[in-house]
């Protein structure tokens, strides 16, 4: 048996990395991929309360979490692909000017 | 029954190794039969000079690429190079252990003939086949090289597109059989003979031709073989492999065919149900009953596996464009209609 | 059994996420991406979540990870550059990323008395138990994500599309 504050643990180092790397990331992707490990961690918090509760509701939050970071990641990707495009960088450093 | 552990894992152990070496023997057979029905559709005769009948070719082919020299590429990117054929065999591999193969007899509390029996069966099989995209688009990147790189994203594109309508046609087998363990799709399609199984009885025929079309192109085999296609691309993704990890892709590629003559066997053709089932008295005891089963279910798979070789040998290959347009435009939305159609057939049956 | 399945998958997930943190390549840090979501989809497993570990498969691993791939190989991102970065991240982030994670513990840790534990079997959610929920009960929200992704494929259509 494990209890559930392991998983909680767990996903509050993951959420913690995640908030760390979405800091020290310099190129675009990256930081748009610490952002999805914050969606993940808060996935498992979901499930284990799911799991503590005898609750579905928990995995059903889990599922829209899941349909909107698909979403979101279809337009975030699109973004850097226009980025991409006019300023030829990903570096988010350089990319701080609203005119070009 | 309470199940000894050791026994359990013991029995396990030796159930994963004979299901891998037979794959892997299926797999070198199954190039042996595409070399000699493509030669035969081309009018020539295929390998014919190793053994009888060329029947020895696959264990010199297989001693050929042992033996060739191993060529790593100066600017290849190698971890990511190993890396990528380890996982599409990997993956290619792992799909065979949802697979049932006979009806459920269990031994000391071990099934035999599948080697795990998981409700989620079949949505275990799309993870992995979602799964086995990184092996050629890693392998493609990794390769720092533009032909190579050209055919992952053609791979990666086109497994996403058709994946869609892949697990969209899935859709209405899974509403007749109200599961996703195999096991119970097979059972739904077991009760009439052929006139049960979900091809013909359960009215999934426009399902079923989705499932294979889909599955063609997940496969990368003809007509939409674009991630490797010779005239455009060199040899698209594996261009910079040699030897043994050249090899892994082969073999990926022939135990994928496989996987999928065995999916399409149990969700459309009922699986290891004899075609007509309860229509001839029961004979012999359970080892020939099972015996029959596997006998039946290797007979449907054998078909898939020379419709594959078929169409190879049949139709030319799609152009980008059109293999989009086609999976999008044509492919998705039928596969939505057909979800529909069988929703309501089965809600007015139901009534 | 289950404590071993989850210090391996947990180990794995951690040790997924530092990659991720301090890998400077980006296809790396997807690779690592995809190593946690994976294992991620094992510890749903063990909660007793068996379609959503699918699910998580399927769509995070499978199908999500695969644009980002595609993404950097289109682009040909290549390591970053080690740019300074503004201060404030440095200075404010990391001690407050810090922080967080201390406060999370600290929560946890508090109330794990009142906390349950989880074995295997003891709670499982078939597909059928989430789909009655999910289209019975919750058939608007489902209904209005379903607007949502319209949305969202539109917009990275016209995002994403050559201006002329």
């Amino acid at each position: 048996m494990v209890p559930i504050y392991y998983y909680l643990i767990l996903s509050a180092i993951l959420f913690s990395i995640g908030v760390g790397a979405f800091l020290i990331k310099r190129n675009i992707i990256s930081v748009f991929m610490s952002i999805e490990l914050m969606l993940n961690a808060v996935n498992l918090t979901f499930v284990a309360f799911a799991h503590h509760w005898h609750q579905v509701s928990g995995q059903i939050f889990v599922f829209f979490v899941m349909v909107v970071a698909a979403a979101e990641a279809a337009v975030g990707l699109a973004i850097i692909i226009a980025i991409f495009r006019t300023r030829a960088t990903l570096d988010v450093d350089r990319i701080d000017l609203m005119k070009l | 029954m309470e199940v000894n552990i050791w026994i359990f894992i013991l029995l396990s152990l030796i159930k994963v190794i004979v299901v891998t070496v037979l794959l892997l023997m299926c797999v070198a057979y199954t190039v042996l039969l595409e070399r000699k029905l493509v030669g035969r559709i081309q009018n020539r005769w295929g390998p014919s000079r190793v053994g009888p009948f060329g029947l020895l070719q696959p264990l010199v082919d297989g001693l050929k690429l042992f033996l060739k020299e191993e060529i790593d590429p100066e600017v290849v990117y190698r971890p990511l190079f190993i890396l990528a054929p380890i996982i599409s065999l990997g993956c290619a591999l792992l799909s065979i252990s949802m697979i049932p193969f006979g009806p459920d007899i269990t031994w000391h509390g071990v099934q035999l003939f599948q080697i795990s029996d998981v409700n989620i069966g079949l949505l275990i099989l799309l993870a992995i086949g979602s799964i086995g995209v990184y092996g050629t688009a890693l392998s493609g990147w990794s390769s720092n090289n533009k032909y190579s790189l050209l055919g992952a994203l053609r791979a990666s594109s086109q497994v996403i597109s058709y994946e869609l309508a892949l697990g969209l046609s899935l859709v209405g087998v899974v509403l007749r059989s109200q599961s996703f363990r195999l096991r119970d799709i097979v059972a739904v399609q077991s009760t009439h003979g052929f006139l049960s199984w979900n091809f013909f009885g359960g009215f999934q025929f426009i399902a079923f031709f989705i499932y294979i079309t889909a599955a063609y192109a997940e496969a990368g085999r003809a007509p939409f073989d674009l991630p490797e296609a010779e005239t455009e691309l060199v040899a698209g993704y594996h261009t910079e492999y040699s030897s043994m990890k050249f090899a892994m892709f082969f073999m990926a590629e022939y135990a994928h065919m496989i996987t999928i003559g065995c999916i399409a066997t149990l969700l459309f053709f009922g699986g290891w149900s004899s075609p007509f089932a309860n229509w001839l008295p029961p004979f012999g005891g359970v080892v020939l009953q099972s015996l029959m089963a596997i006998f039946w279910f290797i007979v449907k798979v054998f078909f898939f596996l020379f419709l594959f070789v078929w169409v190879r040998g049949t139709l030319p290959r799609l152009r980008y464009d059109q293999l989009m347009n086609f999976g999008w435009r044509f492919l998705m939305p039928v596969a939505i209609l057909n979800i529909v159609g069988t929703s309501l057939w089965l809600a007015l049956r139901a009534q | 059994m289950h404590l071993v399945l989850f210090i391996i998958f947990g180990g794995l997930c951690v040790a997924g996420a530092l990659n991720l943190l301090f890998q400077r390549h980006p296809i790396n840090a997807a690779l690592s991406l995809i190593v946690v979501m994976s294992s991620l989809a094992v510890l749903y497993l063990l909660l007793g979540a068996e379609f959503l570990a699918a699910a998580q498969v399927i769509v995070y691993s499978g199908a999500i990870m695969v644009l980002f791939t595609f993404v950097i190989m289109l682009l040909n991102a290549g390591r970053e550059d080690r740019t300074h970065g503004s201060k404030a991240a440095y200075l404010v982030g990391i001690p407050g990323a810090a922080a967080l994670f201390a406060t999370l513990v600290y929560i946890f840790l508090s109330y794990r008395t009142q906390l349950g534990g989880a074995s295997i079997g003891n709670y499982l959610v078939t597909t059928s138990d989430l789909s009655r929920v999910l289209f019975r009960d919750l058939l608007l929200p489902f209904e209005v994500t379903s607007v949502l992704i319209l949305v969202a494929v539109l917009g990275a259509v016209v995002l994403a599309r050559k201006e002329h």
